[in-house]
This record gives C-alpha cells, structure tokens and sequence, in this order.
C-alpha cells in the first residue's frame, strides 16, 4: 500500500462568495498515514468540507498539490475516485428508493458483478444491521439508520480510502457507536480513514488527528500528544451543597482559568498555564476554597482543543456572557404559578401518528428555574413532545400544560410567556438582524420606546451591534445561535423552550450558549431543552431519556450515573448510561 | 452496467415521485381533455338579436335564414335600444337590424341595407361572426333569388376550399399541436426539476465520487426520460386519432422520428437549465419562461406566427417547439410532406446536438 | 393586534423584496410574459403569403388580383402558371392562400355570370383560415358591387353594412393586454401567495411564528395584505403599460376597474393561500400554482371565448373568478362598462373570494392542529 495515502503539499483554496474572496484552505500541508484512522478535527467553517472535496477531486486546488494514493488530483481524479470511499455530509440517498435498491445502484455504478454482490450484500447488512429493513425505502429509514446505509454504500466497491465527512452529526449514541464498530473492523481489514468530526471525543478514538481551524493546519498527530501538552493545567473540585451554578458563574470570572464546566457533582477547570502548588495554593484561595480542594486530572483532547483555540482567538472573542437577568433576579416575571407548583406538567401524553404512536405514554413535571433535558436518539418522540408542550401539535391523548395552560387553547396571550428557539436556524435570513429584532418585539407586544430599548439592549449583550444591518443569513454561525436566542428570550419569558440549540455549532459557541441558560436558570426561569450531546445533559438539573415513545428513565445526571455504576465501570459517562439503558429496553422488550 | 443501474434508478424515482406523475401524467390528460373537448375556437349558435323594425314576407324569410344556421340562435328583439342594451350586457354578440323600410328599398337601385352591428372587444369572434353573417347574407340572396325562378348571377363568385381540414375544426387544428407542449413538459420542466433536485439534495456529491462517467450519468438521466416522454406522446396520438378523431395522414414513422428530435432537444434543454440553476426553484422559473411560455405563445401552437411582428417573428426561430408543432400540424393534416418536415428535423437535430452538447460541456464531474 | 399585524405585513413585504429570488419572480415573467403576450397574442391576420394562379390575361382578373394585391391581409409572394403547382406551394406551407382564376374568367364575367375564382386555403392553422376566407369573401364582394355599378348591372337587393362597437379595426392586442391584467395579476398573486407559508414552512420559521402570541386569523391577515397590494400593484404596473406603451383605449370609470381588481385579487389569494396550507416545500407549491394557473386561464375565456365550450365545461366556468374580471376589465377598457354591469360581474366574484378566504382560513386553522 502507497504511504502515505494522502499527501498535500501547499494547498490553497479560495472561493468568490458575494464579490468577496474567501480563502477556506490556505497553504495547508498535511499528510494521512495508511491503515489508521485520522480525525478531521475543526471548527464549524474550518474548512474540512472543502478539504474532503479537494481529496476526492471534486474541487480543484488553487495552489499546491494534492496527492491521493498516489495520484494528482489535478490529472487523476477519475483515477482517485474509482478507489476511494467518500461519504458526504449529507450523503445523497435516494430517498424514495428503498435499502437494496440504494445498494444496487452503488454497485452498478462500482461495477461489482452478480456474483460478488449477494456476498457483499449480506456481508454489509450484517455489518450494519440494515437487514430487516432492506425493503423499506430511505426516506423512512431514521437518522442513524441512513448514515448506515451511507456507509454501506460507499463501502460496496470496497475501497481502499474512506472518507467520511462527519458521518456522526444528528446521530444518536448507540448508532455512533456501532459506526464506530463498523470504521474499526475495517480498518482491520486495512482499509485507510479520514474521518471529520466536530465531536471531539471521537477525535480521542483516532490513531491520529488533524487539527485546522481556519483553513490551517494548527497541530498534528496522535491524540494523546494534544493531551499531554495539558500536564498540571486541568483540575477539578467538589462543589458541595452550593448551588453548582451559582460557582460556576463566579469561576468564570478568573482570568487564569480559561475554561471552566460541570461535570457531575464537580466543577472541572482548565487553567492558562501548568500550575505548581504555590499557584494552585492561591486560586483555592481566591475561589474560597480548601488548599487541597482542588484535585487534578487528566487532560482530554477536548481541553487541548480549547486551549488551542482560545490561544488564537483572546482577541476575536465572544463577548462575555454578562449575566442578563444577573443582578436582580427579582426583575423577572416569575410565572404566575401556585408555589410549589409545576412549570410544566406532562401526564399521560399520547400522540399517534397512523398506526405509529410516536409518544406512547410520557409523565413528567419540571419545576420553575430548573434546567430539564430530553434525551433520546432521532426519531425516539423528542420533539413530538416538544411540540405538543409548545402547542404546535395536538396530543393524542393526555396532557401537557405549561404553567397548568393548555397551549393549544389557550388565549394567543398566554403564549406570549414562552420563548422557544428550533432546532435549525428559523430566523428570517434574508431580513437583516435589527429587521428581526423589530419583528419579534413587535410581535410579542412591545412597542415604541420599551422596543427600541429591549432590541438597544439585546443588541448589546449578545454583541450584535455590529451586525445588526447584516442578513441574518450571512451571519456566522455561533452569532446565528445567538439571534435566534436572543429573539426568543427578548420578551423576558418564564419558560424557555430549546430544541437542539446547539447542534452544528463548535465547543467554544457552545460553552457560551451554556453560560447564558444557566444564568437566566439562576434567575428562576424555567428551561426545557432537548440535546443528543451527552456532555450538554450534564449541564441540566434533571434529564429524562425518551426511547421509542416512551420515558424510560429520568432523574438528575448524577443520579443516573450512580444508578449505572457498575464493577467494570466505575465511572461511567451519560453516554455509557444512555448506551446501558436503550440497550437493556431493547433486551426487555425484544419479546 | 452502471448506465443500467443509473436508468434503473432514475425509473424507481419516476414512478415513486407524485409530482413527476403530475407533470407526467396528470397534466398532460388535463391539457388533452381540456383542449379536445374545452377550447374550441369556432362559434356555434352566437347569440344575436334580430330587430325587425317592419315584419313583411321577406324579413321573415332572411330571419329563417338566420335560424336555420347551427352558427346562430337568433333572438328577435323588439327595437334598436334594446338590442343595444343587450349587446351591452354581453347577452348578444351582434345586433342585425333589418330596417322599418327594409322591404321598400329592396328592389330600389341601392338595395336595402342589411345592418350588422357586432361586439368588437373580441376581435376574433366579431370577425368570424361577421363572416357567418355574410355567408347566411349569400345563402338568403341566392334562395330569394331561386324562389323568384331567377338565378342569382353576381358578376363573381367564390368557390372556397380548405385544404387538410375541410370543416375547419380548430380541434383538428389545437390537438396535435398541444402535443408539443406536452413533451415540453416532460421534457424540459420534469427533466429540469428532476435534476436540479439531485444538485440541491447533495445526492450527486455522493455519485461523483464513483466510477461513473458523465456521459453515462447524462444518458442515464436522458433514456427515462426520452421513454416518459415517448410515452406520453403515444398516448396523446392514441387520444389524438381515435378519442377526438384527429385525422392522421402521415406515417407513424416519421412522427415517431420528430417526435424524437424534439424529444432530445427538450431533454437538452431541461438538462442544461438544471445544471446552470442547481436549485428546484430556478429550475422551475427558468423551464417556465424559457421553455413553456415559449411553446405556447411562439410556436405556432395558438397564434399564427405568420402575423407576428418582425422581431417575434425572428424570435420564434429559436423556439424547438415551432418546427415540432409545424411538423404535427403537417403530419397529422397533410401527410408526410418532407419539405416540411426535413427541415423542421434538421432544425430540431441541431437544436438538440447544441443543448446536449453545451450540456455535456457544462457538467463536470467538479463542485466548481 | 394591529400592532402584530402590522409587524407581520411589514416582515412579509421584507421577505418578498430583500430575497433576489422571489423579486425576479415577481418581476420579470410579468415582463417577459407582457412583451411576448403584447406582440405575440394576436388572432389577427396580415401579410399572408399569396400565391397567384391566374390562367386568365383579361382585365377583370387582373383587377382581382390587384384588389388582393393591395390588402394588407395578403402578400402576393408569387405567380405559378400549371395548376400542379398548387400543391408544391401550399403544402410546405410556402403559401397559406392560392387564388386561382381560371381562363374563362374574363369570359365568363361578362357573357355568362358568374364567374368562378377559387380559394385554396391551408387548413392546419384552422382560426387563420377562416379569418382569410372571410378577407377574401368581403374583397370580392366589393369587387363585384363595383362592378356590378360600373357595368350598369342589378346590384343584389341587399347588401350588408358591417359596424364593429368599441373596436372599430378589430385588433386582437385590444382584447388580449386588458385581458393581460386579469392574468398575470392572477400569476403573480397566486405565486405569492402560495409560496410564502411554504417558504416559512420549509426555513422553520413558521413554528416560530406559532409559538407567538399570534392569532391564526392574525397570520392570515398578514399573508393577505401584502399579496393584495402587490396583486393591485401588478395589475396597476399593467394597465399603465397597457395605456401608455400599447395605446388601447380606456374608456370606462377607474374607481370600477379597482373595486373590480380588489375583490378578484382577494378571491386569488384564497385560492394561493389554499394552496399554500397543502404545500410542504416550495417545489410543490410552484407546481400547485402551476397546476391551478393552467385550467383557470384556459377555462377563463382568456384566450378563446367560453361560449365555444360545451355546456357542462361552460357551467364549470362559473367557479372560475378569473373569468368575471376578465368581463370587468375587458369591459372598463374598452365598452365604458356601467356600475350596473361591473355589479353584475362582481358579486358572484365577491362571494368566490369570501368562500375561498373562509376556505383557507379553515385549513389554516386545521394544518396547525
């Protein structure tokens, strides 16, 4: 086998956006190893798409060369792509086409003869446990289920390189994981992969990394080696019987810490350079701490990839959160609720869509100023409830009351003590950011002075001052998430409806987004939000995971994670509980 | 063997996918019924008012003319005003007046005026009214001539025939015409729409990065495509001859031989708006204004592209559906008349090696 | 609530005019299809290739002739002189009207009336050839009164005096650019309408509007009013054009012709909004558009009169208001239409709107739930 599978030299890559000239690769060097797996590692517009496009000779460099198994891309490509495996983000099913007839495309088009075909068919179903459904067109295949497909279609002409760009984004743990079953084996095989991801822990479970940003190359190889660079700059202490919030929010404030977040009971900090006992002796000091509270442990790439970007970014940065409702948490407008009583209350919810019971059946209740999270993977009822608690579909059967109101029926006033933000981006795109502003205050009965005043101060606080005569469709993202955060939240609402908001985005915007929620929790407003990032159900007082329609399990993070301890894992992750429950519901009710 | 796959597929989509069964199916036997039993251009029974203003024998006798026209349901209407009202109204097309002194003038030198007031606003219809009204006018001078054992002599008569469609049907006319649109439909809507949708779905990232080569990914876009369209051409000849009883003079061969020039220019087209638009809607604007609007208003179809002024007329030339409508009207009326209909196949032969050949140049197995 | 509303009417203009797609559509098929429509859309019939065959040298043929030399209907493209030629000009469509006199012609005018000229026409373009028999009936008639004077012979006992009201020369354009307002409005308001929900839908935004404190009806109002300014506007944008650049005569009230537009664009908007509560994406509405535009312009009386159709299509017209403001405006252009008759056409016009906005407020209401 050619070693390596892929060499590029200097390449550079600009594109013509909007009379602008946007250089997305520049004067990038890299080179694949064969047989291992690397991680394309990078933040959202880094610049990894174009990068996967270059090596498959789809786009063409502007400078530099591109080498793939030891052919140019330049002259090549048809050469290139009769052995490479590439799966797009979006990979392009035929959706009214069903499994097999997906699959006997892809072997027409790699011409895989009769006979080879039955055996890598079946060899593939397996593999993917895609069998029972090999009838079912893709359209109605869920999103797990069609990223598996889409591996086993590329994977029919068995290549020698595969390329994913980020197979796992709107894919539920256990389906990420039997990808990762799938990459694993055949890299067994011998088989080379460079895998893109915005996940960074499944940047840990490579052999090598690619770390860009920006269209350049920050840092390259095995994971361990970003890690170790962290020595003695990660700690962590117990917060105790404070609220974790509250601490975090004032942790926040160091300026040698550079980045601070929950992690069960603990508070976990990353700190601006490695630190001896003097110096960790002063900041438990300075947190009001014990001297030995703060305990240290081990660095994951995660922290090496913060660190790294906010080593470039101390300038471009993200304004702080200044905590909105901060000061004066009497200045909301709690919701108008018996004490004691439930924001939300969900008893008995039904909802059918057919035949199909999409929820089957979900009690819980959410108190005022709690974070609750719904987890589950795609198509597991998530957002059939979200739904129906916004109003935006009617149950089945049962209730779902938010502030013991029905939203469906209730007076349009009630409505306005909601705020809720979609899963994608739901802004208008073509109107610019203080067009957008202006819509919603209006909407939500604000008018004349007080708007001017709540969009001056919106403005403000999420930094949009200098977009605000941007289309809101050219905004970067992370300040997208922002607009359309700060229009649901514009209106000070009680009770705060998120679904997904931080799919898509990089871990810096996404630390952010946190800090705001938690300070507006702080404040007593109610929070429900619905997330497939495990590490984001931390940030939540409670968690409910919803599987098959059903609840089947909820209670805070800690809770369930002591609940899934176990001799072999003593420590278990949420995504080794998420795993260990929807894998046990299947076991039960295999039957 | 990939062609074969990509034709298999694309045939699996045809099938499964509701609006390619409308533009497909739905629409064309829409438009056939609608243009074979619908719209007609030919009056029958106009509605007129008749004021006599002095019953006698021969008043009666030209109103009996009148009524015994299918083209006419003559209403005798007292006096002038209110046969102008009722034109007002829109409740007759034309008023004719046979005067209070009608019977008197007649035998004077001058003759007696027949007056014919007709509704101008729809130029078309007044016009063939007027040339009703003129022939009912002849019949009742030549019969009034024969009941006084005269023969009517004018200095000159016209003897009229109307080649290829001697009862002057304009079904005859529109139907094989409207199958030019149809095949507009397929052909460069449904292609447009079809492929633009593979562009905006992402699902040809996924195909680029295969063996397969751009000649075979055209073709395998193009034989469904061509067989959809061949299809509903048959059809509409099917429903052509023997639903609306359109005569057929040429050979099936030769249509089958335009139809599939015109077939392949429609593809062409359809292929190269969905690769320089990459995006449904354009696609669909696009087809529309470039294609559709065209062969409906250009082609020869409806309007007389005879009359049109220079520069339309100029621009009509660039129209594929103008020789495949001119070759329907001439194949179905008048027979295999090659000089027609080599010449449209020529032209139609070189719009379709442009198209397809921009096409092929346009797509690049590249994102660029 | 006006409030609200306001907002929302002022954010759809927004979303019409900042997106480039939506402002081609709104203006340039209107353009393209004014242009082509003004010029092209015409029944009339002029400079018609004329073959000659005349076997007769006497001076009555010649004058025939020189009669339909000097119609601007007919353009005399050639002579042919064997009666087999015929067919080589008319078939490939080289000539669409053979004169044919005969050599007795001359002969026979004077000794032994009538004389015969024969009229060989192309029949594939079936409306043309009426309309030139009907030239060419009344050329020879004028032909032979003339005659029939100069040679002291009997003038038949009647002859008709043919008048034409409120298009005196009979041109097509007349009827057809008026016609053009009721139809791109329609093209126009329709694909707005119907593509704005879907729009929302397919972006998300349309959840987001639902979690607002608006009313269902608010959001309905909201869709409207702007798809009727811009249906108004598009109609005005025409009927100026139609004045200024086509010069077709405008000779009824202003105020009519407006009251007349209203109530037709708002009768169009239920149906768009219909349309757009059904659509999912924009591709199906486009298509949904497409497929209610094509058998409401064909069913309208647009193009040919719905007094030719038969009688259970005639009555299917009926639901069809598109085919009231064709009167309308027809009417306003070029009769002077009174308030009575404008009436007479707009309340059946008025009750089509009033059932289709309830309908689209109906499912409206239901597609949310």
């Amino acid at each position: 086998m050619i070693n390596p599978v892929i060499d590029i030299g200097e390449v550079v890559k600009r594109f013509e956006s909007g009379g602008r000239t946007v250089t997305a690769i520049d004067r990038m060097s890299l080179r694949v190893e064969a047989g291992r797996i690397t991680g394309l590692v990078g933040p959202d517009a880094a610049g990894k798409t174009t990068l996967m496009r270059l090596i498959t000779g789809l786009l063409k460099p502007d400078a530099g060369t591109v080498r793939v198994l030891g052919f140019d891309s330049r002259r090549q490509a048809q050469d290139i792509q009769a052995a490479v495996g590439y799966m797009p983000q979006r990979f392009g099913l035929y959706e009214d086409l069903t499994v097999a007839e997906n699959l006997d495309l892809y072997a027409d088009l790699q011409g895989l003869s009769r006979a080879e075909r039955k055996d890598r068919f079946a060899q593939l179903m397996d593999f993917t446990g895609l069998g029972p459904f090999r009838g079912r067109q893709a359209g109605r295949l869920s999103g797990g289920m069609k990223q598996k497909l889409g591996l086993a279609c590329t994977l029919v002409g068995r290549p020698r390189l595969l390329l994913l760009d980020e197979p796992s984004v709107g894919v539920d743990p256990v389906s990420r994981r039997e990808l990762w079953a799938i990459v694993h084996a055949l890299v067994e095989e011998g088989v080379s992969v460079l895998w893109s991801t915005a996940y960074l822990d499944e940047a840990e479970r490579c052999d090598d990394v690619l770390l860009v940003s920006e269209g350049k190359l920050l840092d390259a190889g095995p994971p361990a080696k970003f890690s170790d660079r962290l020595q003695s700059r990660t700690f962590a202490f117990a917060v105790g019987n404070t609220d974790t919030r509250t601490v975090l929010d004032g942790v926040r404030r160091f300026p040698q810490i550079i980045d601070a977040v929950i992690k069960g009971a603990d508070v976990r900090l990353l700190l601006d350079r490695p630190a001896d006992a003097a110096r960790l002796g002063d900041l438990a000091r300075a947190l009001d701490l014990k001297e030995d509270a703060l305990r240290p442990v081990a660095a994951g790439f995660e922290d090496a990839f913060i660190a790294l970007l906010k080593e470039r970014e101390t300038t471009s940065a993200v304004p702080d959160a200044a905590p909105r409702y901060g000061g004066k948490p009497d200045s909301i407008p709690l919701p108008a609720v018996a004490n004691g009583a439930p924001v939300i209350r969900v008893e008995g919810l039904v909802r059918q869509f057919g035949t199909f019971k999409a929820v089957d059946g979900i009690d819980f209740q959410v108190a005022q100023g709690e974070i609750f999270g719904l987890l589950g993977p795609n198509g597991a009822g998530k957002s059939t409830t979200f739904k129906m608690l916004c109003g935006l579909l009617p149950p089945t059967d049962g209730k779902a009351l938010v502030l013991e109101i029905d939203l469906r029926r209730a007076a349009a006033k009630a409505r306005g003590r909601i705020g809720y933000m979609a899963q994608k981006f739901s802004l208008y795109g073509n109107m610019t950011v203080s067009q957008n502003f202006r819509f919603f205050a209006s909407i939500y009965g604000l008018a004349g002075k007080v708007r001017e005043r709540a969009i001056e101060h919106e403005m403000e606080e999420f930094g949009l001052g200098p977009f605000a005569d941007v289309n809101a469709a050219d905004l970067p993202l992370g300040y997208k998430q922002r607009l359309a955060l700060a229009c649901a939240i514009m209106h000070q609402p009680g009770v705060l409806f998120l679904d997904e908001p931080t799919s898509g985005v990089d871990p810096l915007v996404r630390r952010e987004f946190w800090h705001r929620i938690n300070t507006m929790a702080v404040a007593g407003v109610t929070i429900m939000v619905t997330t497939h990032f495990m590490e984001e159900a931390e940030y939540c007082n409670r968690i409910g995971v919803i599987y098959r329609g059903r609840l089947i399990a909820s209670g805070s993070p800690d809770r369930l994670k002591a609940d899934h301890r176990g001799s072999e894992r003593p420590d278990p992750t949420l995504e080794d509980v998420f795993v260990d429950l929807i894998e046990s519901y299947d076991r039960e009710h295999a039957l | 063997m990939r062609l074969r796959g990509l034709i298999r597929k694309e045939t699996f989509q045809i099938v499964r996918d509701p609006s390619s069964i409308l533009i497909g199916f739905v629409l064309p036997v829409v438009l056939l019924l609608l243009f074979g039993y619908g719209v007609s251009l030919d009056a029958k029974h106009v509605p007129v008012a008749l004021v006599i203003e002095n019953p006698t024998a021969e008043t009666s006798s030209f109103a009996a003319s009148l009524a015994g026209s299918e083209y006419f349901a003559p209403q005798a209407v007292p006096h002038r005003p209110a046969a102008e009202r009722a034109l007002a109204e829109g409740r007759v097309q034309a008023i004719v007046v046979l005067s209070s002194n009608f019977t008197r003038q007649l035998p004077s030198a001058d003759g007696a005026p027949i007056q014919l007031i007709v509704n101008g606003t729809d130029a078309n219809t007044a016009r063939i009214i007027s040339g009703y009204v003129d022939g009912a006018w002849q019949n009742w001078l030549e019969h009034t001539a024969l009941d006084a054992g005269r023969a009517l002599a004018p200095p000159v008569i016209v003897e009229q025939r109307v080649w290829f469609n001697p009862e002057v049907s304009s079904r005859n006319f529109l139907v094989p015409g409207l199958m030019a649109i149809i095949m507009t439909l397929i052909g460069t809507l449904l292609t447009a729409l079809v492929v633009a949708r593979e562009w905006e779905r992402g699902t040809l990232e996924a195909l680029m990065v295969t063996p397969v080569r751009i000649g075979e990914f055209l073709l395998g876009k193009l034989i469904p495509y061509f067989v959809l369209g061949m299809g509903g051409m048959a059809a509409s000849t099917v429903m052509a001859v023997w639903v609306f009883g359109v005569p057929f003079r040429g050979t099936f061969l030769v249509l089958l031989l335009v139809s599939s020039l015109f077939m392949l220019a429609a593809l062409g087209m359809g292929l190269l708006i969905s690769t320089v638009t990459k995006n449904q809607f354009a696609a669909g604007q696009v087809a529309i204004i470039v294609a559709f609007l065209p062969a409906f208003m250009l082609s020869g179809f409806l309007f007389d592209i005879a009359s049109m002024p220079t520069v339309v007329w100029g621009i009509t030339h660039i129209v594929p559906a103008r020789y495949f409508v001119s070759s329907l009207q001439t194949l179905f009326l008048a027979g295999n008349i090659w000089s027609v209909v080599a010449t449209d196949m020529a032209a139609l032969a070189m719009m379709a090696v442009f198209f397809l050949g921009l096409t092929r140049r346009k797509t690049r197995k590249s994102l660029e | 609530m006006w409030n609200r509303i306001r907002a929302l009417i002022i954010k759809e203009f927004h979303a019409v005019w900042r997106d480039k797609k939506s402002r081609f559509v709104l203006i340039v098929p209107p353009l393209i299809q004014l242009l082509i429509f003004g010029y092209a859309a015409s029944f009339d019939v002029n400079h018609l290739a004329t073959v000659i065959f005349n076997e007769d040298d006497g001076l009555p043929a010649r004058e025939l002739v020189a009669r339909f030399e000097g119609a601007p209907a007919f353009e005399v493209i050639g002579h042919i002189s064997r009666e087999a030629e015929i067919a080589q000009v008319i078939d490939p469509r080289r000539a669409r009207l053979l004169i044919h006199i005969g050599p007795t012609f001359s002969r026979d005018i004077r000794i032994n009336p009538p004389a015969k000229v024969q009229l060989i026409v192309d029949g594939r373009e079936s409306n043309t050839s009426l309309i030139v028999l009907g030239y060419a009936g009344r050329i020879v008639a004028d032909f032979n009164s003339e005659w029939a004077k100069s040679h002291g012979e009997p003038l038949p006992p009647a002859h008709l005096v043919v008048r034409s009201w409120f298009n005196p020369n009979l041109e097509s354009r007349w009827f057809f650019i008026p016609g053009l307002v009721a139809l791109l409005t329609l093209v126009v308001t329709i694909v707005v309408t119907a593509l704005s929900v879907a729009r929302e839908r397919e972006v998300g935004t349309f959840e987001q509007l639902l979690v607002t404190p608006l009313r269902p009806l608010e959001i309905l109002v909201g869709k409207a009013t702007p798809a009727l300014v811009i249906g108004v506007a598009e109609g005005t944008l025409i009927v100026i054009v139609g004045i200024l650049w086509f010069a077709i005569p405008f000779r009824g009230d202003v105020g009519l012709l407006y009251a007349g537009l209203v109530v037709y664009v708002l009768a169009v908007i239920g149906v768009g909004l219909m349309i757009s509560s059904i659509c999912r994406t924009q591709q199906q509405a486009i298509l949904g558009a497409f497929l209610f535009i094509m058998p409401a312009v064909i069913l309208s009386g647009f193009a040919t009169p719905i007094a030719n159709m038969p009688e259970a299509i005639q009555h299917l017209t009926l639901v069809n208001p598109m085919r009231y403001f064709l009167v309308i405006v027809r009417g306003i252009f070029l009769e002077g239409l009174s308030t009575e008759l404008v009436f007479r056409q707009l309340w059946p016009m008025a009750a089509i709107a009033l059932v289709n906005l309830a309908g689209a407020a109906v499912m409206f209401r239901h597609r949310l739930s």
